[in-house]
């Protein structure tokens, strides 16, 4: 039977790896993006730090939130939240738990451990940059492909898709939050006549979807042009698509179903589940979206804990 | 420019490869002429190679220092040690032979101690030994085996004959890294295999592991839970912990994963507790336990020796073996070998010099500049005093620390070990090794096919531990044709 400290290390590579991925990508997404505003319009580069909850951190460090610093801290910097610091958690979870994971998969996450690691400074010029994230965010997809199919469906295979499933549902929801809420209206004010918003509407909720590489799928479930309202109501609602908070919820229930002494951590998915599944989401994008997705992700963080509490060692 | 044998120019020394320059020994010379086929930079292609591997592999070990520890890249040159069948067959009997007789030296001083009472061995220096457990006394481990895995240190002298340089019972690691070393290898050089050599395969050591600690278990059950004990990921060999515990299958544990109720030991897992057989242990007797050993012990289990006192865990190596690996009792393994089997050793030990006595002291003290004198206790080469090499002040505060506690020294004359190439930067160059095969001892006894060899990676130095800058190599016994 797998040991509570062994099982908190398995989840714990497993968020880590999983937030190296979405931060591989979000950054991509971002400097995509800014390539197709009009000249003159400030790309909330803010708003990237937002997502992760570090501002007050990124301010003590930086006075400016410009792209440069904004990637440097995101990406490369020894702050303990940078992409490469995530991977070197990620590693430090694996290494300690080689003894039951596939062989190649310590070998996969330390070769993208060091790949990030000597890569990471050129990444901040623009011109290198998307290179090397789309590496990135293909090798983490190789190494949950491996798991997929070189790990038995045992316990610790379950504290894998805890950990990845939690993370993924936690993202989601981030990011709608900030790009949705924060992004926009920023937006908005530079740029009065709605006429003239209107494509970048558009531009900037197809970067929600591609920071959760939903797009080609939300085209074809979705017939309706691309609109606040839908891609939002897709990447919480929709149980089919991955990377949504609903199929990363029922995920979630199916693996718990499987471990031992999981009702109560059961009780509090169900209940996220429950708020996110039957939310009005035509009504929230008129008021209260913001406040919806807060509270989401704080069930979310009380997922957590809840797993913490019944199964890892409990701290000294 | 090719490998030249002819200007590979090993000195005075033993070299495994070359008898005389330009001409390779008899199982070595399909590797020489095989190593002379490739261009130097078809060679240095090859090693970059190797290098990458280790890096990606993940074979790794932790250096303390100061700066706090650092994972390195375990170091490896990649032209292979050759050792023939036939002298292996005979050498491999040789250290059957003497864990056998250490376990039933063990066993004695904590039971009946026979051999102190027949005064082979003096008493006072078992009972004086740092390594001597008190504690111990009365115990009976299963198979009256205490020193399950042995990691024997031997070295060629200037005759190329094996000598029994010391052995290690407490726990010896090096192991990992044997196996590790050919997986290298045969990516490295995979035209030499099957090809040109029949090369014993070393692979297997974990499964012959396993079946050597389930047949400790105290339970009978059909799986017995066997764990590998941690000091954790800090410890200098954690790679090799989690390599052992990954390929037996076994459960990496550390100290605060286990706990004991009853006098029998569980681990805490996520259905709750769960019975633990047999562990094997990489912490040193000492820490294993606050309620018996050192009360500041943060990686033991408290109550763990009272468990296994009771019969209700094995532990590998069983706490007290090291009062047969002490330096100074070294010396006695001979007669320990003629005391309990009746037997002449096979392998013979490097002579050596004892400080507690006086007369040897005083030759020890007299010939300071020409011996290796060695501390009782340490490992790792820590401690130790290379007379030739050493400088005045050194020689000075050795002489005071022989004085001060004689009984903790032996010395041995400088054995000119043997030396194998290396590949440098520019050419292939001789440097000195040594070699540390493991041997285990349950229900039956196993040895590994060769061992890991330990290679000065600078010019002229005896230095091969790797925790201060030795190398290593992959280890062939090759089947003689």
């Amino acid at each position: 039977m797998l040991l509570s400290r062994v099982a908190e290390r398995v989840y714990w590579q497993a968020r880590y790896l999983e937030r190296a991925e979405n931060m591989a990508r979000l950054l991509h997404v971002f400097s995509a993006l800014q390539l197709d505003l009009p000249k003159g319009t400030k790309l909330g580069w803010q708003s990237l730090i937002q997502i992760t909850g570090h501002d007050t951190y990124f301010s003590t460090k930086y006075k400016q939130e410009n792209e440069r610093n904004v990637v440097k801290f995101l990406l490369s910097e020894k702050n303990g939240i940078s992409l490469v610091d995530m991977l070197v958690s990620a590693r430090e979870n694996a290494r300690t738990t080689r003894e039951i994971m596939p062989t190649e998969a310590f070998e996969l996450i330390n070769g993208l451990y060091h790949f990030a690691r000597d890569h990471a400074e050129k990444g901040l010029h623009r011109a290198e940059r998307n290179n090397i994230l789309e590496q990135i965010v293909s090798r983490a997809q190789q190494i949950g492909g491996l798991l997929a199919g070189s790990m038995s469906r045992d316990e610790a295979y379950s504290f894998v898709r805890l950990g990845r499933s939690l993370e993924r549902a936690d993202m989601t929801t981030r990011v709608i939050d900030v790009d949705a809420q924060k992004l926009m209206p920023q937006l908005e004010v530079e740029r009065a006549e709605p006429e003239a918003r209107e494509p970048y509407d558009n531009i900037l909720w197809m970067n929600v979807l591609r920071s959760s590489s939903a797009y080609q799928m939300y085209r074809q479930h979705v017939q309706e042009r691309v609109n606040g309202a839908d891609v939002a109501k897709f990447l919480l609602q929709n149980e089919q698509f991955p990377r949504s908070a609903a199929h990363n919820l029922t995920t979630l229930t199916k693996v718990l179903a499987k471990l031992p002494n999981s009702g109560k951590v059961t009780w509090q998915v169900n209940k996220t589940r429950r708020l996110v599944r039957n939310a009005d989401l035509q009504g929230l994008m008129q008021r209260g979206l913001l406040e919806h997705l807060d509270q989401v992700q704080q069930e979310i963080g009380k997922v957590h804990y809840k797993i913490a509490d019944t199964w890892f060692l409990p701290s000294k | 420019m090719r490998v030249n044998w002819k200007t590979y120019n090993p000195g005075p020394f033993f070299d495994e490869i070359i008898s005389s320059p330009g001409y390779a020994r008899k199982p070595a010379k399909k590797l020489a002429s095989y190593l002379r086929s490739l261009t130097h930079e078809e060679l240095l292609q090859k090693k970059t190679a190797a290098e990458l591997a280790i890096k990606t592999m993940g074979i790794s070990f932790t250096v303390y220092s100061d700066a706090g520890n650092i994972d390195r890249e375990w170091p490896m040159d990649i032209i292979p040690r050759l050792i023939a069948g036939s002298e292996w067959d005979q050498t491999s009997k040789g250290l059957r032979q003497r864990l056998a007789a250490l376990n039933c030296f063990i066993d004695d001083i904590y039971n009946q101690q026979k051999i102190l009472k027949d005064k082979v061995v003096p008493a006072e220096l078992i009972l004086n030994s740092g390594n001597f457990r008190k504690q111990c006394l009365g115990m009976k481990p299963k198979h009256e085996v205490w020193a399950h895995i042995c990691g024997t240190d031997l070295i060629k002298g200037e005759s190329g004959q094996f000598y029994v340089l010391e052995d290690n019972l407490r726990v010896p690691s090096g192991v990992s890294y044997m196996v590790e070393n050919r997986r290298v290898t045969k990516r490295t050089f995979p035209e030499l295999f099957a090809d040109n050599y029949s090369i014993r395969p070393v692979a297997d050591y974990p499964a012959e592991l396993l079946d050597m600690l389930v047949s400790l278990s105290p339970r009978q059950v059909k799986h017995p839970e066997v764990v590998v004990l941690t000091p954790g990921v800090f410890n200098s060999a954690y790679f090799e912990h989690s390599y052992l515990a990954q390929r037996m299958g076994a459960e990496l544990v550390e100290g605060g994963d286990l706990l004991v109720e009853n006098d029998k030991v569980y681990m805490r897992t996520i259905a709750g507790l769960s019975q633990v057989d047999v562990i094997y242990r990489r912490i040193d007797d000492l820490f294993l336990d606050p309620l018996a050993f050192r009360k500041d012990s943060v990686l033991g289990v408290p109550g763990l020796f009272n468990a296994w006192k009771k019969g209700n865990v094995a532990l590998a190596n069983a706490p007290g073996a090291g009062v047969a690996d002490d330096k100074i009792i070294y010396t006695y393994v001979p007669k320990i070998i003629k005391y309990y089997l009746d037997e002449d050793p096979i392998l013979p030990n490097v002579p050596s010099y004892l400080c507690v006595d006086k007369l040897q002291r005083q030759h020890v003290l007299e010939n300071l500049d020409k011996l290796v004198v060695k501390p009782a206790n340490e490992s790792g080469g820590y401690g130790m005093l290379i007379g030739p090499q050493a400088s005045r002040k050194e020689l000075a505060e050795f002489r005071r620390r022989i004085k001060a506690d004689p009984r903790n020294y032996m010395a041995q004359p400088l054995i000119s070990l043997s030396t194998v190439p290396i590949l440098g930067d520019r050419v292939v160059e001789p440097r000195h090794v040594d070699l540390r095969p493991f041997v285990l001892q349950g229900e039956e006894s196993y040895v590994t096919p060769g061992g890991l060899t330990r290679v000065a990676m600078v010019k002229g130095s005896y230095v091969v531990n790797s925790s201060q800058g030795g190398g290593s190599k992959d280890t062939w016994v090759v089947e003689n044709v």
